[in-house]
């Protein structure tokens, strides 16, 4: 999930074409932007980094953000200049492999990921900052790659249920209430990205951890082991250096999934539950 | 090592725990309550809000008993001897006094401690911040940004006020059991209301943020519960600190002399 790809073989977004029978449009066509962009380019976990300033100009409105880093990483290569890092897989928002900090907002201006936020919700001649993702518990890699790690193991610590493989459960055998079902699928969608803590102040991952636990939590397949998964998982967040809740409401915002920010205080209660039930049930 | 060295067998209980994070005969004699509640962030804010909400129940009080001030002398002097008096003869003079005072030290300290230790924490989350500055700014309220500092301001005050209207030490025209006088006599200097009022304000702004975060931290979590906290947290603010500043507004366009 972590290691970090560069994009070295993809094309640059086709031109737009005109009328059938036309040819494509120039690269230069109407309507592509000229951007500034400053990247924090960093060559290694413990190298120091720095913000730098690139000029590139012929990209159309319809690219992704992503797609605009692979054609600058072109125009690096071409130079003869090391490309810029950052994680990708996907590129259909479902995976939450990417995600980099776009003039301050994770996952930039709007609310879906980096892959999906396209270059027309800018405007020729901006200037864009690019960060990755900041918090002590998502070490840099290199560039705009950072080890999510930290999130891997707040789910090994209690993300799933303990059930004994083999043939599949007859599927009428556990009945779900409708109203549980949808609130672990709302909370299942949390594709791990980790916008939350990189847009929380304190760099705080409660809302990534408050998905996890509310979709097993509200399931009855999650009821054995209910108490024990929220005190771990709690614990595995603040062992890994995360920051705690403010009810700033920074990660609901930028949560391409749309977690909503009341599950925090689902948690809240699901963890206070746990200690009045004295501890692991 | 060969295949043959490993157990064909493994038995489906040692599956099962091999998957567990704690196995359950290490389940470490069950920490206590309060060790669960002090050693994680979320504990800590829970103890963060009770204390909050503790201290906000005593200034609802106080706010109302200061109101008392615009009855004149003799019912604000009056009320102050009353509740030194309050609960006799089955408790002794001053005992409710001192058994509040305990309580709110208590609060003060815990609420202090935790949120010097959760914030501590939080800094350290995020050492590198983002180059592009402004982010947190837009995402976050006034109210919000000023819950660190804003606490800070009101636990010195909490030590100014008590040397002022308590001990008397600052207030230098004070007499001992003379309430009313005293309080004339802060709110006739300058620096009285600038700090009263200062203090106010943060107060107002550290309830905005603060009530309806509380009801969170406690795990309130209904939409219709956090629409009714929301104004609950607005109103609170308001009256809290328009009552409270009536006071030396009073004293300063001499209603109260």
């Amino acid at each position: 999930m972590n290691a970090p790809h560069t994009d070295t073989g993809s094309t640059a977004a086709a031109a737009p074409v005109g009328a059938a029978g036309e040819a494509p449009a120039p690269a230069a066509a109407d309507g592509d932007m000229a951007l500034t962009l400053r990247i924090w380019r960093q060559a290694g976990p413990e190298e120091p980094g720095a913000m730098t300033t690139y000029r590139i100009s012929g990209i159309s409105p319809d690219m992704s953000f992503l797609d605009m880093l692979d054609t600058l990483n072109e125009q690096l290569i071409a130079e003869g200049d090391e490309p810029v890092a950052f994680d990708h897989d996907c590129r259909e928002g479902i995976c939450g492999a990417c995600g980099v900090v776009i003039n301050g907002d994770a996952h930039g201006p709007q609310p879906t990921t980096t892959c999906q936020l396209h270059m027309r919700h800018f405007d020729d001649g901006d200037t864009i900052d690019v960060e990755p993702w900041r918090a002590s518990a998502f070490p840099v890699i290199r560039d705009l790659v950072v080890d999510r790690g930290s999130l891997d193991r707040i789910i090994g610590s209690g993300g799933y249920i303990t059930a004994p493989t083999g043939s599949a459960p007859e599927a009428h055998a556990t009945a779900v209430p409708k109203a549980a079902a949808d609130d672990a699928f709302a909370h299942a969608e949390c594709i791990g990205c980790g916008a939350c803590v990189a847009a929380c102040p304190n760099g705080a991952a409660m809302l990534f951890t408050a998905a996890k636990v509310v979709h097993l939590n509200v399931l009855p397949q999650g009821a054995p082991e209910r108490e024990g998964r929220v005190l771990d998982m709690v614990d595995a967040m603040d062992e890994e250096g995360f920051g705690g809740c403010t009810q700033v409401g920074a990660c609901a915002t930028a949560c391409p999934k749309g977690i909503p920010f009341q599950s925090i205080a689902d948690m809240n209660r699901e963890y206070l539950r746990a200690v009045r039930k004295g501890g692991r049930g | 090592m060969s295949w043959t060295d490993v157990s064909p067998v493994t038995t489906v209980p040692d599956m099962a725990l091999a998957t567990r994070h704690k196995p359950p005969a290490a389940a470490e004699s069950s920490p206590s309550v309060v060790r669960l509640l002090w050693r994680s962030t979320i504990g800590k804010k829970a103890v963060m809000a009770v204390t909050g909400l503790v201290m906000l129940a005593y200034l609802v009080a106080h706010m109302l008993g200061n109101l008392k001030i615009f009855f004149g002398p003799d019912d604000f002097n009056g009320y102050a001897h009353w509740l030194r008096t309050v609960g006799e003869p089955a408790l002794g003079y001053e005992w409710l006094l001192w058994v509040v005072r305990v309580v709110l030290l208590a609060a003060v300290v815990l609420h202090g401690v935790a949120a010097y230790q959760l914030s501590r924490r939080d800094i350290a989350a995020r050492p590198v911040g983002y180059a592009h500055r402004g982010g947190a700014r837009r995402r976050s309220s006034f109210a919000t940004r000023t819950m660190r500092w804003g606490g800070v301001i009101l636990a010195l005050f909490i030590v100014w006020h008590i040397l002022d209207l308590t001990t008397l030490t600052v207030n230098p025209n004070a007499e001992a059991g003379h309430p009313y006088e005293n309080v004339v006599a802060s709110f006739s200097t300058w620096y009285g209301n600038t700090i009263y009022i200062v203090a106010m304000l943060a107060l107002g702004l550290h309830l905005r943020h603060g009530f309806d975060a509380a009801a969170r931290s406690l795990g309130v979590t209904s939409a219709r519960a956090a629409r009714g906290l929301r104004a609950g947290a607005n109103t609170l603010a308001l009256v809290l600190t328009v009552g409270f500043l009536a006071v030396p507004f009073a004293v300063m366009t001499g209603v109260v002399s």
